[in-house]
């Protein structure tokens, strides 16, 4: 085939030859299906969000969000974020330095077990430390004569939290630490470094790019959880309602601006995330290059 | 150093100049063990507890069973359509060049970033009898919201990327000579579709469909909202699981969700099996 479009190192979905692409109308039939259904079920979603927040105007919008109740809601949800995910950044960091730059038993058993809260239903990971802390629970008792709350209060809904977003950074920095090898650690040491010089000068600047794209991802999952925190919560109106939670009150309650008020904030945040993850991925594409996709 | 590697025998880790090994893996482990492993052992703790009677009461009741059959059976036909239309997607983002490309590709991943109770209540108030898309479904009789097909809406919503985000990077990777030779032999461009490209996406496709499944299992955001939540008829396994702890009723809570985690790990398993299979029939 002496197609020389085929042959040029063009992007392939440029090239056009018959054998190796579909008819026009075939590809017409497919974009117009793949945009039909992003449409409907991306885009309208996000639209009505915004749609209903602004239903009954900007002073509506403005007096649902001033709400005493929503600003304590939306506090603790950036509380809970600015507890829960410098301590998985911490973990992640220490389990991918361990994981990737050395080899020991049980690597691969490890691995999984850090992957273990994604296969978890949110509900259930709220349900287990109900069963630790509760009333009834394995430590309810002691808990109680010590006059130590974690249910139905902040420290709950953090645990619960961190469960939810445990494996994001880890998950992030493993394949990526693994790809980039030892070799830089190990001329650090060689040339004097202690172990944190060379952590700090060396892997963390390797890995920099890598890290924000994990700390994004757990980010926006600690500010929108909604399941585990839901059973850890308690519900109780300006005190332990994360937004998400306020979300639903507001709903429950027939109060559509009040909620998709909330909701448009958490909605926003999706979207900074989704561009800044996007331009990460533009930019330093080689840099987070083992993780894309997740 | 005189540590002869042909007389090295069982050895926990392999030697390396690199420190912090004790460090690290220490903190790791103690921090996953009292995050996770303590508190998923309390459950199962908890559920053998319960005495083989009690479970098998629980996990017979007709309400139990119902939502476990909702649960499934909606994230199943989920991930199904998610296969489809997921393919389809990550095809023409592949493939194809349009502008506004890189913006539609970010979008695939709204999902993931949106908080479930948001896209709940945005889906609930779509498929609403006077919603945006349920206004146009109702003359047809077709009812959305607080009815199982509103559960699988849901689902769908859930679990596209990842199809979409499993399957791409392997389309990425698709030699475009193969398709060429087969073009060359003879085939036609459905031909080549459905014998050369599809069985060489399969393992990808299966590996979507699973974790679109496994995800479609335990939702529970998005999913309460246009549920309806009706016992018996739409009322997911993770919301009984809510009402039997409001209930006080934890040995029941504890039960359904040691259900729902082993038939997950049976699932995965088996899922495991038939890519392990399918790479193996198609390379």
């Amino acid at each position: 085939m002496a197609d020389p479009e085929i042959k040029s190192y063009a992007p392939h979905h440029e090239s056009q030859s018959a054998a190796v692409t579909e008819s026009p109308t075939a590809r017409a039939v497919l974009m117009i299906v793949a945009f039909a259904f992003l449409g409907v079920f991306l885009l309208l979603p996000l639209i009505i969000v915004f749609n209903e927040a602004f239903s009954k105007g900007i002073g509506a919008y403005a007096e649902a969000l001033s709400n005493p109740d929503t600003r304590s809601a939306i506090r603790l949800t950036l509380l809970v974020a600015a507890i829960s995910v410098p301590l998985n950044v911490v973990f992640g960091i220490s389990a991918a330095w361990a994981i990737a730059k050395f080899e020991f038993k049980g690597k691969a058993f490890l691995t999984t077990l850090i992957d273990l809260p994604f296969s978890v239903s949110p509900v259930i990971s709220g349900l287990v430390y109900v069963l630790l802390f509760g009333a009834q629970g394995l430590l309810g008792g002691w808990l109680k004569a010590h006059g130590i709350v974690i249910l139905f209060a902040v420290p709950g809904i953090v645990l619960a939290t961190i469960f939810v977003t445990f494996p994001f950074v880890a998950r992030e920095l493993i394949p990526l630490m693994q790809e980039q090898g030892n070799g830089d650690e190990e001329a650090a040491l060689s040339l004097g470094a202690n172990g944190w010089q060379t952590f700090w000068y060396v892997t963390l600047p390797n890995v920099k790019w890598g890290l924000l794209y994990g700390v994004l991802l757990c980010n926006a999952r600690a500010m929108g959880e909604f399941g585990a925190v839901s059973v850890v919560s308690g519900h109780i109106r300006g005190l332990t309602n994360t937004m998400p939670l306020h979300v639903e009150i507001l709903y429950n309650e027939y109060n559509a601006v009040g909620a998709f008020a909330v909701a448009s904030l958490l909605a926003g945040l999706a979207l900074v995330t989704l561009v800044l993850k996007t331009l990460l991925e533009m930019r330093y594409g080689a840099e987070i290059a083992a993780t894309r996709g997740h | 150093m005189t540590t002869a590697p042909a007389k090295a025998g069982w050895r926990f880790r392999q030697p390396s100049v690199i420190p912090g090994f004790g460090l690290t893996l220490g903190f790791s482990l103690a921090y996953l063990t009292l995050i996770i492993l303590i508190p998923l052992s309390g459950l199962i703790w908890r559920s053998a507890a319960l005495g083989w009677a009690d479970f098998w009461a629980i996990a017979t009741d007709r309400r139990t069973i119902n939502a476990l059959e909702i649960s499934f059976g909606t994230a199943f036909i989920a991930a199904a359509v998610n296969v489809v239309f997921g393919t389809i997607v990550a095809w023409v983002l592949v493939r194809y060049n349009f502008p506004g490309r890189r913006i539609v590709d970010a979008m695939v991943d709204l999902p993931f970033a949106l908080p479930t109770a948001v896209a709940g209540i945005a889906l609930t108030t779509l498929y609403a009898p006077n919603g945006w898309v349920g206004s146009l479904l109702s003359p047809l009789g077709i009812k959305v919201a607080y009815t199982p097909l509103g559960i699988v809406i849901a689902l769908i919503f859930i679990g596209l990327p990842f199809v979409v985000r499993t399957v791409q990077p392997i389309m990425e990777e698709i030699d475009k000579e193969v398709e060429e030779v087969a073009a060359t032999l003879g085939a036609n461009r459905f031909q080549i579709i459905s014998r050369v490209l599809l069985p060489g996406l399969a393992p990808a496709i299966v590996t979507g469909f699973a974790l679109a499944f496994a995800r479609g299992v335990g939702e529970y955001g998005s999913v309460i909202f246009i549920a309806g939540n009706l016992p018996y008829k739409s009322e997911i396994a993770p919301l009984l699981i809510v009402i039997r702890l409001e209930e006080y009723n934890y040995e029941a809570a504890t039960a359904i969700a040691a259900i729902m985690l082993a038939l997950s790990f049976v699932m995965l398993l088996v899922i495991n099996l038939v890519q392990t299979w399918s790479r193996k029939r198609y390379g």
